[in-house]
C-alpha cells in the first residue's frame, strides 16, 4: 500500500513539476523580450521611420508594410476559404472527389513556409514577373492561411444544427437560398473566428515573406502593390543579422518584437474572447 | 440555374486547393529538377560535402540532412516531455478552474511567430550558453534545440490535451472503480487511449521542428562542417535555403540545388503529414 503511495505522490509532482517548467521557460522568454525591448517603446518609436543607418528612429514603414501584406492576404484567401469550406460541408460529393479535396489541403497545412517562400519566388515573382512587391508577398501568404480559413469555415458550418436547413427548406428555399441566407449567417462569427487567427498567422510569418516582399530598408512608403516594403517580422532578423552596429540594432529588434508581439497576441486573444462568448451563449 | 452556378462556384474554390498543391510540387521540381540531372539524385542526396559556391561547386546535402534532423530530435527532447507531461497534469489533474486559464494560454503561445523565438535565441540564449559551457560559439545545434524545443511545447501541450481530456469518462470511472489511483489510471488507462492524440502531436511537433526556418537560421549557427557533437554550429536544410538564396542567380546551379533541398524538406514533412492523417483517420473509424 506505501508504496503504491509514495508512486502516486512522486508520479503528481512530476507531472506538476513538468506544466511548471515549460511556464516558467515560456513566461521567462516574453518578460525578457519585454524588458530588453521596453526602453526604445514610444509614440515616436511606432509613428517614425529609421535613420542614421537603422540606429535610431521608428519602424512606421515597417508597420504599414506588414499591414498591407496581412491585408490583401486576407482579402485574397477569405472568400476562397470560405467557399472552399461550403463546398465541403453542403455538397460534399462524390465521396473520393472531397477526399482529394482534403488531403490536398492537410498536406498544404503541413508544407514548412520557407517553401511556401520559394514557391512564390518562383512563380509570383519571377514567372508572373510580379517582382518583389506586395502582391507577390500576399499571394503566397493567402495560400499559407487558406487551409487555416477552410479548417475553421468547416467547423463553424458544421457546428450549424440541421433543423435550420430543414425549416428553410420546408419553406420552399432553395439550396443556395438555404446556404446563404441561413446558414452562413449562424456560422458567421466562428468563420471570423478563424479569419482574425489566421491574420495572426500571416503577420507574424517571415520566411514567405524574405524573398517575395521584404526588403531590409526603404524610405518611402509604398505607393502600390508592386512595390517591396519592410515588414515587421523580416525587420527583426534583419536588423539581427544584417547591421552592422549591434549595440543600436538589437533594443530595436527587441522593441520591435514587442509591437509584434502585442499585434499577434492581441489578434488571438480577441479571437480567443469571440469564441468563448460564442459557445457560452449559444442559442441552439 | 442561379443553384447550379452556385454549386460549381463553390467547386471550383475548392479545387484551387489542389492546384496550389500541385502549383508548389511542379515548381519545385522543376527548379530543382537540374541539380538532379547534372550531379545525380544520389549524389546530391547523400554527398557530405556542401560547397556551392566554389569552383568546381560541391552539391552534397547529406550534412544538412543530418543537421535538420539532429536539430529535430533535440527540439522533441525537450518538448515532448513538457509538452505531453503538462497536457497530462492540465486534463487530468489540475483543478477546472486553473485548466480554464491555462488551455486558451498555451494556445496564445503556440502562435507566437517564430521569428521573436529567433530573436531570444540569439540575443539572449546564445551568448548565456556559451557562458555556461565554456564554449567558443553559443550559435550552435544545442542552443537551436532549446529554442525550437521551446517553442514547439504548446503545440504538442494543446493537441495532446484534447487527446487526454477525449478519453472517454467510462474508461476513467471503470478504473477508479477498481480501487486505482490517479497516477494508474493515467498511465494504466488514459495514457494507452490517448495514444494516437499524442502521436498526432508529436509529428505536428516534428513537421514543425524541421521546417522551422527563422529559428535555426538566427541560431543554429550556420557552418557546414559536418556534425559531430551537439556543441558545434550546424547547418539545416531550411538555414541553407534562407541564407544562400539571397546569393544566387535565377536559374543558376546553385539557385537549382536550393530548390531540390526544398523538395527533399517537401518529402520529409509530407510523410509525416500523411502519417499523421492515417493515425487521424483510424482513430475516428
Amino acid at each position: 500500500m506505501k508504496v503504491r503511495e509514495i508512486k502516486e505522490f512522486l508520479g503528481i509532482n512530476i507531472l506538476r513539476s513538468t506544466i511548471i517548467i515549460s511556464m516558467v521557460f515560456l513566461i521567462l522568454f516574453l518578460l525578457l523580450i519585454f524588458i530588453k525591448g521596453f526602453s526604445v517603446l514610444s509614440l515616436d518609436f511606432l509613428l517614425k521611420a529609421p535613420k542614421n543607418g537603422m540606429t535610431e528612429g521608428g519602424i512606421f514603414p515597417a508597420i504599414v508594410g506588414t499591414f498591407y501584406l496581412t491585408m490583401l492576404s486576407v482579402i485574397i484567401a477569405f472568400p476562397l476559404g470560405v467557399l472552399s469550406a461550403i463546398f465541403l460541408v453542403e455538397f460534399g460529393k462524390p465521396k473520393w472527389f472531397i477526399n482529394i479535396i482534403r488531403t490536398a489541403i492537410n498536406t498544404l497545412a503541413g508544407v514548412p513556409s520557407i517553401v511556401y517562400g520559394l514557391f512564390g519566388l518562383a512563380v509570383f515573382v519571377t514567372l508572373f514577373n510580379f517582382k518583389v512587391s506586395i502582391l507577390s508577398g500576399a499571394l503566397t501568404l493567402s495560400i499559407l492561411i487558406l487551409p487555416i480559413i477552410i479548417n475553421s469555415s468547416e467547423e463553424a458550418i458544421k457546428q450549424v444544427p440541421y433543423n435550420f436547413r430543414e425549416a428553410a427548406y420546408g419553406l420552399g428555399a432553395s439550396k443556395r437560398q438555404v446556404i446563404i441566407k441561413i446558414v452562413i449567417p449562424a456560422a458567421l462569427p466562428n468563420i471570423l473566428t478563424g479569419a482574425i487567427l489566421s491574420v495572426g498567422r500571416a503577420a507574424g510569418e517571415t520566411a514567405p515573406i524574405m524573398f517575395t516582399a521584404a526588403t531590409f530598408f526603404t524610405r518611402r512608403l509604398p505607393k502600390s502593390i508592386m512595390n517591396e516594403v519592410m515588414a515587421m517580422p523580416y525587420h527583426i532578423y534583419a536588423l539581427m543579422t544584417e547591421g552592422s552596429f549591434p549595440e543600436k540594432h538589437v533594443p530595436i529588434a527587441y522593441g520591435t518584437a514587442i509591437v509584434l508581439l502585442m499585434l499577434v497576441l492581441g489578434i488571438n486573444l480577441i479571437a480567443i474572447i469571440i469564441r468563448t462568448k460564442m459557445r457560452r451563449n449559444k442559442k441552439w | 440555374m442561379k443553384d447550379k452556378m452556385f454549386k460549381y462556384i463553390t467547386m471550383l474554390t475548392a479545387i484551387l486547393s489542389v492546384v496550389f498543391l500541385f502549383g508548389i510540387i511542379i515548381s519545385i521540381f522543376t527548379e530543382g529538377f537540374s541539380v538532379f540531372s547534372k550531379y545525380g539524385f544520389f549524389n546530391f542526396l547523400f554527398g557530405t560535402s556542401w560547397h556551392p559556391t566554389h569552383e568546381p561547386a560541391e552539391m552534397g546535402i547529406f550534412g544538412l540532412i543530418v543537421s535538420s534532423i539532429v536539430v529535430t530530435i533535440g527540439a522533441l527532447i525537450v518538448a515532448l516531455p513538457l509538452g505531453v507531461g503538462s497536457a497530462i497534469y492540465l486534463s487530468e489533474i489540475a483543478n477546472p478552474k486553473l485548466r480554464e486559464i491555462l488551455k486558451p494560454f498555451i494556445e496564445l503561445l503556440a502562435s507566437i511567430p517564430s521569428v521573436i523565438y529567433g530573436l531570444f535565441g540569439m540575443a539572449f540564449l546564445a551568448p548565456f550558453i556559451r557562458k555556461v559551457f565554456n564554449l567558443p560559439i553559443g550559435l550552435n545545434a544545442f542552443s537551436a534545440s532549446i529554442i525550437l524545443g521551446i517553442m514547439v511545447i504548446p503545440i504538442i501541450s494543446s493537441i495532446s490535451e484534447d487527446a487526454f481530456s477525449s478519453v472517454s469518462k467510462h474508461l476513467k470511472e471503470a478504473s477508479y472503480a477498481l480501487g486505482a489511483n490517479k497516477i494508474e489510471t493515467i498511465f494504466r488507462v488514459i495514457f494507452p487511449s490517448a495514444k494516437s492524440g499524442v502521436l498526432t502531436g508529436v509529428l505536428l511537433g516534428f513537421g514543425r521542428a524541421i521546417g522551422e526556418t527563422m529559428v535555426v537560421l538566427m541560431v543554429a549557427g550556420g557552418s557546414t562542417a559536418m556534425f559531430k557533437n551537439i556543441f558545434q554550429p550546424v547547418r539545416p536544410m531550411t538555414y541553407a535555403i534562407a541564407a544562400e538564396m539571397g546569393e544566387t542567380v535565377v536559374g543558376g546551379m546553385h539557385y537549382s540545388a536550393l530548390f531540390g533541398i526544398a523538395i527533399i524538406l517537401f518529402i520529409i514533412t509530407f510523410i509525416s503529414n500523411l502519417l499523421m492523417q492515417m493515425i487521424i483517420n483510424k482513430g475516428s473509424n
